[in-house]
């Protein structure tokens, strides 16, 4: 018999993390199939940026399961650990470029030192990723000589050299320059129409409107919410969504996407 | 007059070779040096409890005691007691440099720690383990950010190096003393052993200072935008 249910690419179970003596994350579980965009939206201090961290252990977990195709991760496999990380690319809110490398060899460096590629072809692939995200002309150019969304846009290209399954990105946009955000969220929303498996969290509305699949409403540690942006958003819900977005706009009228 | 020059010419080719012995003292000691530094400051940030507790005690300890004090006991007390027999000039680099290594880790493990956490948890997401990242990412950051401490470094060991005079190794000062106790002519002899400590030191600032431009990250600089 044929399985109806698909599998999905990662499946986040039951996480729990308590960071300096306080309980930043409450049993959390959701899961993501293939090319879905999940959103995570919510007051700071939610646990955001610590339920991603947890999903490439950067922040290894108290409890839980986290599975890659049905693959369940063990932080203690240092090897299966390193070849996950390399399947589940992670965007950075200040991007976090090496600040030595220029453009290409932010990108290429990991597929050179992690997959063993050579120079060349390293540099092959990185170019390949920098003119995808637009800017190939810029490859010589070191972290110091780029602005805001140039950076952000060198660190995706970045995660999509090592063709990653699933990408986790936490706040992509919230450093940057008003008029730097769009050409950022371009990129991803390029990213999600070619079927990229995402998880982000952000609160570009406008964003998660027309792109997110799933909203995950996340406050003091767990996922107090959830449903598409039309469940959630529309006016009249009475969401705990809907009150969160829509004083978010009050305070800041966003770019077009 | 014409003594003093008569002894100078006579005295300058031996006190020249004297300042090659003192220049491989000192490069001998600042590479030794270098490579117990850069691993006391990777273990001090990023080692366990017990490492991070041994590699400080022997911070302690070199910081501690002095120069001249580590001569004699590791050239006359240590050595020879595990049955080691080292030339005087081998002493002295391994005790520079093992004294050096302990002031270097400080300075090198400042610039670790100046870098931010980012670009670890970057690398590491991308697949690197944690020696790979601190080899790649971390250090190459590091030791350009530690140029100028290094600098400092190497002229302080450079005139710690005339210490090594006390085990009779053939470097400047003990040539110095060794033709100014034959002639009597102090004052010139010192000078010019003085002179040459400071071109020795002039030319490694210059050296240090021509490798940070070179491997300066563009646009990092302090002088323009």
């Amino acid at each position: 018999m044929i399985n109806p249910e698909p599998r999905p690419v990662l499946q986040v179970k039951n996480i729990s993390k308590k960071l300096g003596g306080k309980q930043i994350l409450q049993g959390v579980s959701f899961e993501l199939f293939k090319g879905e965009l999940k959103v995570l939206i919510g007051p700071s201090g939610g646990g955001k940026s610590t339920l991603l961290q947890c999903i490439n252990f950067l922040i290894p977990p108290d409890e839980g399961k986290i599975s890659l195709k049905g693959q369940e991760i063990h932080i203690h496999r240092k090897r299966d650990l390193y070849a996950y990380r390399q399947k589940v690319g992670m965007i950075f809110q200040d991007f976090n470029l090496f600040d030595h490398l220029n453009a290409v060899d932010n990108v290429s460096i990991a597929l050179r030192k992690v997959k063993k590629m050579t120079r060349s072809a390293a540099r092959e692939r990185a170019m390949v990723e920098l003119e995808r995200v637009g800017i190939g002309d810029k490859a010589e150019l070191y972290p110091a000589q780029l602005s805001g969304g140039q950076k952000q846009r060198v660190s995706i290209a970045r995660a999509l050299a090592m063709d990653p399954e699933v990408m986790l990105l936490d706040e992509p946009t919230s450093a940057l320059d008003p008029e730097l955000i769009g050409e950022v969220l371009t990129v991803i929303r390029n990213l999600a129409q070619d079927g990229m498996t995402m998880i982000m969290a952000t609160h570009q509305i406008g964003f998660i409107r027309a792109l997110a699949d799933e909203i995950l409403f996340m406050q003091e540690g767990r996922i107090i919410e959830q449903g598409s942006p039309f469940d959630l958003l529309m006016p009249g819900r009475n969401s705990r969504t809907q009150a969160f977005c829509s004083k978010l706009q009050e305070l800041s009228e966003e770019p077009e996407v | 007059m014409l003594e003093t020059f008569e002894v100078l010419k006579d005295a300058f080719p031996y006190l020249l070779e004297g300042a090659g012995v003192t220049a491989l003292a000192v490069v001998g000691a600042m590479a030794f040096g270098f490579v117990i530094g850069i691993h006391i400051a990777v273990f001090q940030v990023y080692g366990p409890w017990w490492l991070r507790r041994v590699v400080g005690l022997y911070v302690w300890f070199f910081r501690g005691v002095p120069i001249l004090v580590l001569l004699f006991l590791f050239y006359f007390g240590l050595f020879s007691l595990i049955g080691i027999n080292l030339s005087a000039l081998t002493s002295v680099i391994l005790v520079l440099g093992m004294t050096s290594g302990a002031y270097q880790s400080q300075i090198y493990r400042g610039a670790i720690q100046s870098l931010s956490y980012g670009q670890l948890k970057a690398a590491r997401a991308l697949g690197m383990s944690d020696t790979r990242a601190i080899l790649s990412i971390i250090l190459p950051q590091a030791l350009r950010l530690s140029i100028p401490g290094f600098s400092n470094e190497y002229s302080i060991i450079l005139k710690d190096s005339a210490l090594a005079f006390v085990l009779g190794t053939t470097e400047i000062m003990a040539r110095t003393h060794f033709v100014a106790s034959r002639t009597y002519q102090h004052l010139p002899l010192y000078l010019l052993a003085a002179l040459l400590y400071f071109m020795l030191t002039w030319m490694g600032v210059k050296v240090l200072r021509k490798l940070e431009e070179k491997v300066r990250i563009p646009g990092y600089s302090h002088l323009q935008g």
